[in-house]
């Protein structure tokens, strides 16, 4: 056989690029079979109704209007015929025409007078008579990218995500005067805190995932990006590593700290996103509880940033701290800026994966840093660090009560 | 308390008047009719080849068939004693019927139309309804009136089977304005895919004459289009704000005579409302002494009232169901009244 391959070199290389051609042509060959003839509707039979789903992307409320953005999720056309709000026939106009095929979407826009912070049921009705309702549970005017909103979303980020995260920087002094087994049980402190991030993101994170329509596949989109946060901050990791390896000594863990704020950062992200949205839905009407919640919750986020520069014994400069607060803490703002104005479950389902798998490399980190070429499963079996861990489970599970 | 309670009152008077200042009217423009800037109701209207809402009114006995075309269905035997013998081809079949605008639904009917074809006869009259099956369940006709239980309908083993035929045969009596529906089970299906239909019988001379008048026939319906035992549409006579849309005419000072028939599903009652106006009620139409002048008359599933008024002013009139929900659900129309003609 070898020698038949090597014998004659133009016909090596014919083959060589129209081997993978032959199944891709059979392929396309199938496809045109597919869609010119259509087992699909012998495989159906007679009569069958058509699948329709229709899935609600946004809805948001103007001064007199209801404006609901739908997306025909189903495999078969949807034809929207007329629409309900809460149980009265209503006026709308669409936008993108009233025949939606597979993915396709359109924005109905509806002139009714909602009741400021009452419940209302908007319900399409299609060809068919097949219902779909969104229940808009407290209704709010829904913010419009203004100064007010734009300052409001930000004065929710530095509440929830800056300052937090700045004050548990501060920590950074007294934790220097610690002795090893107190430094340890700091650290697995932080693996605590991040563990208990890591279970939070992810279940929110799977949550949303679960919300998103059949065709977004959510849970695969959740997992995947997870796993390339995890992976991408894996790479950028041991190139900084390699980059600073001739560097003073130390170094370790300002890096760690630098991936640690990033991971942080994330998963702020991701949680401004959940603030901001909520709060552009009426949903939370972000209570002084809500805020005390969160920020006591993320003050924990600062400590687990500066954790194992401490340990390292190195005094990091002022504006060193400031950077790794910014890192960890501001992107909150944006993500409550993004949340508030232009949110979408999609989006909510990436950057609380981002943040999973970033969190998820972070701990994987900080567990080596601690091990130093060591036993794992020794070094996290000593009274310090199962102390710690449980202490920062403890903490988060606490603070957490608070937020809901 | 008191306090709080002022500043959310502040809060949505600034929101009302808000939206009155860049609301619905703004949205609309201001070509189009009166009755259109409302922003309730269904948007657009039902295919002119479809079922018309407003030849039902005053079609009976294939009355809105070709003379041809009508004898196919219809046919009138005078007998010695001065009654007629009607006999009537009704058949089931399954059809989708445009509810509302774009809303199609999967309906049993009669001859293909919901409510089915209405049938009147004057007391004393020969019925023989010749029922054909041609739909994919087990049917039957049951007609409210006098009859012998072999012509009920509703016994077990009375249901006609798809391809089958049966002949329904009885006296018109008594007088009054009744329905017929199909009583196959689930009974709460067949009604509500569409089976029923208005059966009126006019008392003979010598009991008596209703004065002429403008006759309207008007059957209080509604549609499932879920299939979860609740209704999306509710109209009368099957189409949601058929009479908003083409108003019932009818002309000042001239008597109006309405077959009010409920045969809505699911909801215990339906009632109607007229505005403005007041009119006679005679519940079941089995006398011709009105019992109550109103003009919001409510009725359970199968019953019936004929109601009579004369309108006084011209112009507009809104009826619709005085529960507001049905009202807005579909069930909603409007009279129109002009001047007579000199």
């Amino acid at each position: 056989m070898d020698g038949a391959f090597q014998s004659g070199g133009a016909t090596h290389v014919m083959r060589r690029f129209l081997l993978p051609l032959v199944p891709l042509a059979l392929l396309g060959i199938l496809l045109v079979v597919i869609t010119r003839w259509g087992p699909a509707d012998a495989l159906r039979g007679d009569g069958y109704p058509p699948v329709e789903r229709l899935n609600f992307q946004r809805v948001t409320l103007e001064p007199g209007f209801i404006v609901a953005s739908v997306l025909n999720d189903g495999p078969d056309t949807v034809t929207i015929a007329q629409v309900q709000i809460d149980d009265a026939f209503w006026t709308f106009t669409a936008d993108t025409g009233l025949s939606l095929g597979h993915l396709g979407r359109t924005e109905l826009r509806i002139p009714y007078p909602w009741v400021h912070g009452e419940a209302h049921i908007v319900k399409v009705l299609t060809s068919t008579g097949t219902a779909f309702e969104h229940e808009i549970a407290v209704a709010v005017e829904t913010p419009t990218p203004n100064a007010r909103f734009l300052g409001i979303f930000t004065l929710i980020g530095l509440y929830v995500g800056v300052i937090p995260v700045a004050i548990g920087l501060l920590w950074f002094p007294f934790l220097t005067r610690l002795s090893t087994r107190t430094m340890d049980f700091l650290l697995a402190l932080t693996v605590g805190l991040l563990a208990f991030l890591l279970v939070d993101g992810a279940s929110e994170g799977l949550e949303a995932a679960g919300l998103l329509p059949g065709s977004f596949q959510g849970v695969v989109l959740f997992v995947l990006a997870a796993a390339a946060a995890y992976l991408m901050l894996e790479g950028v990791g041991s190139w900084l590593r390699s980059r600073g390896r001739n560097k003073a000594e130390g170094r370790a863990g300002w890096l760690l700290a630098i991936m640690i704020a990033v991971g942080i950062g994330l998963h702020n992200f991701g949680e401004g996103l959940a603030i901001g949205s909520a709060f552009a839905l009426g949903e939370a009407a972000l209570g002084t509880l809500l805020i005390v919640g969160f920020t006591l919750h993320n003050t924990t986020e600062g400590l687990a940033i500066v954790a194992p520069l401490a340990r390292d014994r190195r005094q990091p400069s002022v504006m060193e701290l400031v950077r790794l607060g910014l890192i960890g803490g501001v992107p909150t703002i944006a993500g409550a800026w993004v949340g508030g104005f232009v949110y979408s479950p999609v989006w909510s389902v990436l950057f609380l994966a981002l943040g999973v798998g970033a969190i998820a490399q972070v701990v994987g980190q900080i567990v080596r840093h601690m091990s130093h070429e060591g036993s794992t499963a020794r070094m996290l079996a000593t009274p310090p660090v199962l102390a710690g861990l449980l202490a920062g489970f403890a903490v988060m599970y606490v603070t957490g009560m608070l937020v809901g | 308390m008191q306090a709080t309670g002022l500043a959310s009152l502040a809060g949505s008077l600034g929101m009302v008047k808000r939206l009155s200042g860049q609301g619905i009217p703004a949205a609309h423009g201001s070509a189009h009719l009166a009755h259109e800037s409302h922003a309730m109701g269904t948007m657009g209207r039902t295919a002119p080849d479809g079922f018309n809402a407003s030849t039902f009114l005053t079609a009976w006995n294939f009355s809105d068939l070709s003379p041809d075309e009508r004898s196919k269905f219809y046919r009138e035997t005078p007998r010695p004693d001065g009654s007629v013998l009607r006999e009537y081809e009704i058949f089931a079949t399954d059809r989708e019927i445009e509810i509302a605008p774009g809303i199609f639904f999967p309906a049993w009917t009669y001859n293909g139309q919901v409510p089915g074809p209405t049938i009147r006869a004057t007391e004393g009259d020969r019925l023989r309804v010749t029922f054909r099956n041609l739909g994919t369940h087990p049917h039957s006709m049951h007609f409210h009136g006098w009859h012998a239980p072999e012509m009920d309908g509703a016994l077990t083993g009375q249901e006609v089977h798809p391809g089958e035929t049966f002949v329904y045969e009885f006296d018109a009596d008594p007088f009054g304005l009744h329905l017929y529906h199909c009583h196959t089970v689930p009974l709460k299906r067949h009604i509500h895919k569409g089976l029923y239909g208005a059966f009126i019988i006019d008392p003979r001379s010598t009991t008596g004459v209703r004065p002429p008048a403008q006759e309207l026939v008007m059957v209080m319906n509604a549609f499932d289009t879920t299939f979860d035992s609740e209704n999306e549409v509710y109209a009368v006579n099957t189409v949601a704000n058929a009479y908003m849309h083409e108003p019932i005419r009818v002309t000042v000072g001239q008597r109006v005579r309405m077959y009010l028939v409920n045969v809505t599903e699911f909801d215990p009652i339906n009632s109607l409302h007229l505005h403005a106006v007041f009119f006679d009620v005679f519940r079941t139409g089995t006398s011709l002494t009105p019992s109550e002048s109103t003009d919001t008359i409510m009725l359970c599933q199968g019953e019936r009232a004929i109601l009579e008024t004369t309108f006084r002013y011209p112009g507009d009139f809104m009826f619709h169901a005085h529960q507001s929900e049905f009202a807005e659900l579909g069930w909603m129309g409007l009279f129109r009244a002009e001047a007579p003609r000199t």
